[in-house]
């Protein structure tokens, strides 16, 4: 079953970390900085269940982890969506250059 | 290479290309919908690593909820034809320098460990596994965690509803009870013209 190591899964979950976070960097529209966001956080998750099927096959503790982020993942998409909607009815804009009132 | 391999590297590919499809496309409903493809990949990835528990949740919490919530946003902003501005040079060169700088040390990092390899016993994960321990109250049991975590989805659900809810604006607030006032007001004089003034002259200023 342990035919693929477990550095090449980590490699995935590397590789798409930063691509989340390259989206992170680029990106100006909140939906989409939203979106790579999603993608780091699933490639945690990743790295969570790897580790425990591939170091520790006897106990659960990484799928824990992983159901637990996956329900903050959702809470926090449900809530980072709520300010977007309230943004954009007071600025009719979701950019982030054009939220800059708390500016110092 | 064995059919096990040959999956693993298939689903690998496709998850890391839908990410990079999804993070660079300049069309926003796009990008939504490679999102969508990479979280189905990761599902995939999951029930290859034999957590069918956790492929499960992934379908239903993220590719169920999260997308479907993030097109609606979608729909709800903008126009989902309309084309993103692409970021600047500058700052695709130096995105691009950081994030490929940090994937090379961490990659160089897990590399050189050398994590165990002898490993080989079997990873099965039954449900009934998962549900015993997590609301176990002896040692190693998660019923703390998620107690608290199920009171910070409630919390959060609540905020999201006080957040979005459309409040009663607070400029025509005040002429509300300017209003108000005036309506008690209002009767009295009201009841005085009406009589003193025939309808149809009242429709004809109007």
């Amino acid at each position: 079953m342990n035919e693929v190591p477990l550095t090449h899964i980590l490699f995935v979950s590397t590789a798409l970390f930063f691509i989340g976070m390259y989206g992170l960097f680029t990106r100006k529209n909140l939906i989409t900085m939203l979106m790579s966001i999603e993608l780091l956080l699933n490639s945690v998750n990743i790295n969570f269940v790897a580790f425990n099927k591939y170091l520790f096959p006897d106990k659960l503790d990484g799928v824990f982890f992983t159901i637990f982020i996956i329900t903050i993942a959702a809470a926090e998409a449900a809530v980072a969506i709520a300010i977007i909607i309230n943004l954009y009815r007071s600025h009719k804009s979701i950019d982030v250059e054009d939220a800059t009132e708390l500016k110092f | 290479m064995t059919a096990s391999q040959i999956i693993f590297y298939a689903i690998s590919a496709f998850i890391l290309g839908a990410g990079l499809l999804s993070v660079t496309s300049t069309k926003i409903f796009r990008a939504a919908i490679w999102l969508l493809f990479s979280l189905v990949g990761i599902a995939g990835l999951y029930f290859w690593m034999q957590v069918e528990f956790v492929a499960a949740v992934q379908i239903v919490v993220y590719v169920g909820g999260i997308v479907v919530l993030i097109i609606f946003s979608i729909f709800l902003t903008q126009e989902s034809g309309k084309k993103m501005p692409k970021p600047s040079a500058r700052k695709t060169v130096f995105s691009v320098l950081s994030a490929l700088f940090g994937f090379g040390f961490t990659y160089n990092l897990i590399s050189k460990y050398g994590f165990p390899i002898g490993n080989t016993k079997p990873f099965t994960v039954a449900v009934s596994d998962i549900g015993t321990q997590m609301l176990s109250t002896t040692n190693y049991g998660y019923i703390l965690p998620f107690e608290v975590v199920s009171m910070l989805l409630l919390a959060s659900m609540i905020g999201c509803i006080v957040i979005a809810m459309k409040t009663p604006e607070q400029k025509p607030g005040e002429p509300k009870q300017i209003k108000v006032t005036n309506n008690e007001d209002a009767p009295a004089p009201t009841v005085v013209v009406i009589p003193s003034v025939p309808e149809p002259l009242i429709i004809a200023e109007v």
